[in-house]
């Protein structure tokens, strides 16, 4: 079995589990992809009430070294969510260029 | 930042729901609580999508894809045999969605929570089949457009009252949660982890495109069902002891009107059904009410 | 030491799981399997059989449950019947495709409607294509002796599947027989502890079934059927072994008298018994006739079926079930077999003893008097009223 960065690929028939197991995470998939738009995290309006982190179903908050929300675009699926419930409107959604 | 709920992941991002999913949030949020030492097994349903392809996965917990109608038994089932395997105490999840717990998965529910197989059974409750393309339930709401119950002949029938089933099993433990709640959620698993027998969570969990909804308004859905009493927020201990956490049972309701015209399954809906809709809620808060003693 | 014990089939199958230290237990009552579960929960609630029991409310659930413990990493049995077993179909599967070395009992009834409880294998035979391995038992020693063969096969690496023995109804499942139980020690030194490589494992997390496409469902089944090609060899080396143990032979397939036989009878289970009495009358009458048992329906033994009748110049099938539309299920495996031999005996397929119907030595002479005096054909009924 071979990893090519978070993706598995079988080489021989040894390989593949037999009862369809796991072998790895989603994070091969970057689900950012699926975004129209983007959240945008304006620091200095930001309260670090951790509001957006615990709402978000996509792991896709993070914190920064000030303690402030910072985004992880690799996964962030733009839903939204984190903009509308922002207590003090720190995110915007802004449009992806596609 | 502040974290008011534990800090832990154990899923991974990635997983397959789609944007602003009420059932991936509420599973993220259950995992943190319930920690390592838990097993889980989901039946069909979006779960089943969600969690990834083979030979991936988006839990950091041992899963196991089951069928649709078998939730709670495979949960008996892994935590028979969790404890002749593992010398640790292991949490045996069931997490179901509505179709898979009201209707189909019934019989395997009702038999564990009879002989109260000491596991946790889940419901995300995002009213419709939605892996199947957003089919009727028994727990979809009266007055609701699904793709089998279209706008011109919408769902007759009020949800069926599943709560109520549960607690004439008289089960140690049952609480209704919602993502837009995660402390409430929080303090909910916190107290259940530690009851030995059957542990029962119905979850009300936004389903953007099933309920036609704006992703970024989940958690708002999830805060104005349980404010206009739709959805109140209760434990019940043994079938017996209700406890009300929300909305305030020495407040008024808020109305139903700004829950459902944010939906689209609602759209159609005429001031007359939103009455009928308004009375039935009145009339089921003031039971629960009762029920409570408040 | 081992002991010596006038036992029913249905206790002969609680007995094998006893000796075989089962841990968990998920089954259903239905005639006529009641016993097994009602002797097992005795001994679980009196101490001797350290399991957990759980007394579900479906056989589907039965099934489920133990796919749930097997997957944890226990050792899970159960056992059902006919109406039961059908209501199980969509869990076979899904031992099968988890890969679960699960052990079941299942006795042979007909189904339903009209209401009936008595002897037939078309309940088991209609799960051939499931993924399990079949045993049809022919004595309550071998009852016995099988559960602690099949484990030992099933939850070898290189096999990784379920196992159902079969048993008649009331022929073998309610009929006392003298049964010899194998020495707890001796039996822990034949069947050892299951230790699966992987499984429901909070310190190594996996998860199992996941949605798999045509990019890779179709090499998992690929994996299935070679266990199954694999599993001849390891159902050889378990039954070798068991011999050398404890004295007792079994084959995939039980020839009798086949040695230069022209006409061979070929049927499984408690038919076979009566049939090596007629075998036995024949021969003294000069007429040169055999049986072939067979034991194992799946994997279906090819090469021994082969061997053993391609040199004979009439196959008789005996089936006790029926898939309407085509006719006697072993019949056609029987059939196909031999059908790439470049000499083909004749085959013919008889129906007969459905419904719990005896089967008697009248009925079987009948058969190998038809046989002689007729052309084959593809189903002959015996003793059809109508
Ligand atoms: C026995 C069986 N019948 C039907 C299906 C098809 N099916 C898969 S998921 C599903 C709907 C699931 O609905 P629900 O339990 O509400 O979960 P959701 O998809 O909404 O998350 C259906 C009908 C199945 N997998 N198995
Ligand atoms: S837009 Fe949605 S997915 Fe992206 S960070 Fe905000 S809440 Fe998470
Ligand atoms: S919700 Fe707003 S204020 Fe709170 S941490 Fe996130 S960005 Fe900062
Ligand atoms: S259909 Fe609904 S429940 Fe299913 S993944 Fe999408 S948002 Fe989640
Ligand atoms: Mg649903």
């Amino acid at each position: 079995m071979k990893r090519d960065g978070k993706k598995i690929i079988f080489e021989k028939e040894s390989d593949l589990p037999p009862n369809a197991m796991s072998l790895g995470t989603t994070e091969f998939n970057e689900t950012g992809s699926w975004r129209n738009e983007r959240p945008v995290v304006d620091k200095a309006k930001c309260i670090s009430c951790g509001i957006c982190w615990k709402y978000c179903p996509d792991m896709s908050i993070k914190e920064d070294s000030e303690g402030k929300a910072e985004i992880d675009y690799v996964f962030c699926k733009g839903c939204g969510i984190c903009a509308a419930e922002c207590p003090v409107k720190a995110i915007t959604m802004i449009e992806e260029e596609k | 930042m502040k974290y008011s709920i534990p800090q832990k992941e154990l899923m991974n991002p990635g997983h397959l729901a789609c944007q602003g999913c009420g059932g991936a949030l509420s599973l993220r949020l259950v995992l943190k609580t319930l920690g390592e030492n838990t097993i889980l097994t989901f039946p069909a349903c979006c779960w089943s999508v969600i969690d990834g392809p083979f030979p991936y996965s988006s839990v950091k917990v041992p899963l196991f894809h089951t069928a649709f109608e078998t939730a709670a038994i495979t949960a008996a089932g892994i935590k028979a045999g969790a404890k002749k395997v593992e010398k640790e105490y292991v949490n045996a999840v069931a997490w179901a969605g509505d179709g898979g717990t009201y209707d189909i998965g019934i019989q395997a529910l009702s038999g564990a929570a009879e002989r109260n197989d000491d596991i946790f059974y889940f419901v995300y409750d995002n009213e419709a089949y939605m892996n199947t393309g957003v089919q009727r339930s028994s727990a979809t709401p009266k007055g609701a457009w699904t793709t089998t119950t279209p706008t011109t002949f919408p769902k007759a029938e009020f949800k069926k009252d599943l709560d109520a089933i549960v607690a004439a099993h008289y089960v140690p433990y049952q609480a209704t949660a919602s993502p837009s709640y995660p402390e409430d959620l929080t303090k909910k698993l916190e107290k259940a982890v530690k009851i030995r027998g059957f542990k029962f969570f119905h979850i009300l969990a936004p389903c953007p495109p099933g309920w036609k909804t704006n992703p970024e308004d989940t958690i708002k859905l999830g805060k104005l069902a349980v404010e206009s009493g739709i959805f109140p927020l209760y434990e019940i201990e043994n079938g017996e002891k209700y406890t009300i956490n929300m909305p305030s049972p020495k407040k008024d309701l808020k109305p139903v009107n700004e829950y459902l015209t944010k939906q689209g399954r609602f759209r159609h809906l005429k001031e007359d059904d939103v009455k009928t809709i308004q009375e039935y809620v009145n009339k089921r808060w003031e039971k629960l009410k009762r029920l409570a003693g408040v | 030491m081992s002991e010596q014990k006038v036992i029913m089939g249905n206790h002969a199958l609680s007995y094998g799981a006893v000796t075989s230290r089962v841990q968990v237990i998920a089954a259903y009552p239905i005639t006529p399997q009641t016993q097994v579960v009602e002797l097992l929960s005795e001994m679980c609630a009196d101490g001797t059989l350290d399991a957990e029991f759980i007394k579900v409310e479906s056989e589907h659930s039965a099934m489920a449950a133990s796919i749930g413990a097997s997957a944890a990493g226990a050792r899970a049995f159960t056992a059902t019947s006919a109406q039961g077993l059908a209501l199980m179909h969509e869990m076979l599967h899904w031992a099968v495709g988890a890969r679960l070395p699960i052990v079941m009992g299942n006795i042979n009834r007909s189904m339903a409607p009209p209401w009936t409880i008595w002897s037939e294998q078309t309940d088991s035979l209609s799960q051939r294509d499931t993924g399990w391995l079949q045993i049809y038992a022919s004595s309550n020693q071998e009852v016995y002796d099988s559960v602690l063969i099949a484990y030992k096969v099933a939850e070898n690496e290189k096999v990784s599947l379920p196992v159902m023995i079969i048993l008649d109804a009331f022929f073998l499942s309610h009929t006392s027989e003298n049964v010899t139980l194998i020495d707890q020690k001796d039996a822990d030194r034949y069947l050892k502890p299951y230790n699966p490589k992987y499984r429901l494992d909070i310190k190594d997390p996996h998860t199992f079934g996941g949605l798999t496409g045509p990019d890779w469902y179709m090499e998992l089944r690929y994996k299935i059927q070679k266990a199954m090609e694999d599993s001849i060899d390891v159902i050889k080396d378990a039954q070798k072994e068991f011999k050398e143990m404890f004295g007792r032979e079994y084959g995939l397939v039980e020839p009798y008298r086949c040695e230069d036989a022209d006409t061979i009878l070929v049927t499984m289970a408690t038919a076979a018994s009566t049939s090596k009495q007629v075998i036995d009358e024949l021969r003294d009458k000069g007429e040169k006739v055999g049986l072939l048992r067979i034991r194992f329906f799946r994997p279906f033994p090819y090469d021994e079926v082969r061997k053993y009748l391609k040199n004979s110049k009439k196959v008789i099938v005996l089936d006790r079930n029926l898939s309407p539309g085509a006719g006697g299920i072993v019949f056609q495996e029987v059939k196909s077999a031999l059908y790439n031999e470049p000499v083909k005996p004749k085959i013919y397929g008889y129906i007969a003893g459905l419904g719990g119907r005896d089967i008697t030595v009248n009925t079987i002479g009948k058969l190998f008097d038809d046989a002689k005096n007729s052309e084959p054909a593809d189903i002959k009924w015996m003793e059809v009223k109508i």
